[in-house]
């Protein structure tokens, strides 16, 4: 339960730390909030040589808008995503998702940029990003670059990110007037990876459906976007008759795997009933 | 050069200088960049009311203030508070500002063995100085990251309860 021994940097700027990546032949992990990497380095799941700490980067702090765009800093902690006037306002499917990560001390220390390129097919965040159509800003040695959400998460715990590169902000387009959200997830406890969570956001011209993005976590190896399901909402309002046609468009859209505690056929019941009950309140939630 | 020195990579496991303040007090000490926080406070300070339980985050019996905000001692390294203001239970017991809460806990046999109580108690402060009127569902959320394995939780929650009423009839927050 002890991490190999590893050397400690603390970089101050986002060219130190690519930097002393590259110096340490790429065998060296970023360190942020550590909520996730901390566990897995005690029970060496992983074992770099060097641990690059980017925490005391300031370009990698703050939430401000940017265009159509909210800029999410990666080291904007989760306890902030609850507390951020900007969060609430410009991205409030956020907001509403963060009472649900993790408890409350590791929300004092976990990061939105960290939860993201980890890729934690059970978390909530980064299920998020899916689900609000964001980009994603990295830096590495060969430059910036921004990835839609959509390219990003690639299969378990693997994403676009490449050696050496990190997330600097999430840039999530603002919020709008026509627009409804929800969230919800089920879980054993309070706090607790969820047995399966859902996002959605739906830009609307009265109780019509023009466009819906639904993202679902803990049902796969990555994030899941469900298309055939969002297929079959847009163009109608939320009815009963259409609620069971996209519970019905579930079924393939979702995969889970075989082989853990939770039976595929319960998850995928799960998400069905999941599904039925958020979009019932995005109907009536005008 | 930009401030990675290269020679670093060779001394994986030798020891670095951390300066922090614990407890209201400045504290420098040698540590191994490996080594976690609940470590450093327990075996090199002797601050023993910091306890390691799953050492993984689950169980909550670490939980410690750093900068004011509780974090779990065994979720960091020792060289990540270089700089930082830690409070423990033994700090947050000498100041007095857990007072009430521990004579709650006390009075309505909120522990048995006390494994978990640090970490509860440091959980119940900082949801207190955050939310004043909780809803007992507040503080079983507040609570949610931290194993109790003897009381079962009621009467903890209802210390916690019974402080948050008393604080408000006595005009805010000890």
């Amino acid at each position: 339960m002890k991490a190999r021994a590893f050397s400690y940097f603390r970089a101050a700027t986002i060219d130190q730390a690519l930097h002393a990546h590259a110096r340490a032949g790429d065998d060296a992990r970023f360190i942020a909030g550590g909520q996730s990497l901390v566990p897995a380095l005690s029970l060496r799941l992983q074992a770099p040589r060097l641990l690059i700490d980017i925490t005391h980067i300031a370009e990698l702090r703050g939430v401000r808008r940017e265009g159509a765009f909210l800029r999410i800093g990666a080291l904007t902690r989760h306890c902030e995503m609850l507390s951020e006037p900007l969060i609430a306002e410009f991205a409030p499917l956020l907001r509403a998702a963060a009472p649900f990560v993790a408890h409350p001390a590791i929300r004092n220390r976990g990061t939105f940029g960290g939860s993201v390129a980890h890729a934690d097919p059970a978390s909530e965040f980064p299920a998020m990003t899916l689900a609000l159509g964001a980009e994603i800003e990295i830096v590495g040695p060969s430059g910036s670059r921004r990835v839609k959400a959509d390219d990003f998460f690639v299969d378990l715990f693997e994403t676009a990110l490449q050696p050496g590169e990190l997330i600097t902000a999430v840039f999530v387009p603002l919020f709008k007037a026509d627009q409804r959200f929800a969230f919800d997830e089920l879980a054993r406890r309070r706090g607790d990876y969820a047995l399966v969570g859902c996002g959605m956001l739906a830009t609307c011209t009265g109780d019509r459906i023009d466009d819906i993005r639904i993202s679902f976590f803990s049902v796969g190896n990555t994030p899941t976007r469900v298309k055939g399901t969002e297929a079959a909402l847009i163009g109608s309002s939320l009815g009963a008759e259409r609620i069971a046609a996209a519970q019905a468009a579930l079924e393939g859209d979702l995969a889970p795997p075989e082989g853990d505690e939770v039976p595929p056929a319960m998850r995928l019941h799960l998400a069905r009933v999941l599904l039925g009950r958020m979009l019932g309140r995005l109907g009536a939630g005008a | 050069m930009i401030g990675f020195d290269e020679s670093l990579l060779d001394d994986a496991d030798e020891t670095v200088r951390v300066r922090f303040t614990i407890n209201g007090r400045k504290v420098a000490c040698e540590v191994a960049p490996r080594e976690t926080l609940v470590d450093c406070l327990r075996n090199v300070l002797e601050l023993t009311g910091t306890h390691a339980g799953c050492e993984m985050g689950a169980c909550g019996a670490c939980l410690v203030q750093l900068d004011g905000r509780a974090v779990h001692a065994c979720l960091m390294f020792t060289v990540q508070a270089d700089g930082a203001r830690i409070d423990t239970i033994e700090g947050l017991t000498e100041s007095g500002v857990i007072a009430d809460l521990q004579a709650e806990f006390h009075r309505r046999n909120a522990l048995q063995c006390g494994f978990c109580t640090p970490g509860m108690l440091v959980n119940a402060h900082e949801l207190l100085s955050q939310v004043t009127r909780p809803s007992r569902e507040d503080i079983r959320d507040a609570l949610s990251g931290n194993y109790c394995r003897c009381t079962g939780y009621e009467a903890i929650v209802d210390a916690i309860d019974a402080v948050a009423k008393a604080r408000i009839e006595s005009g805010g927050p000890t």
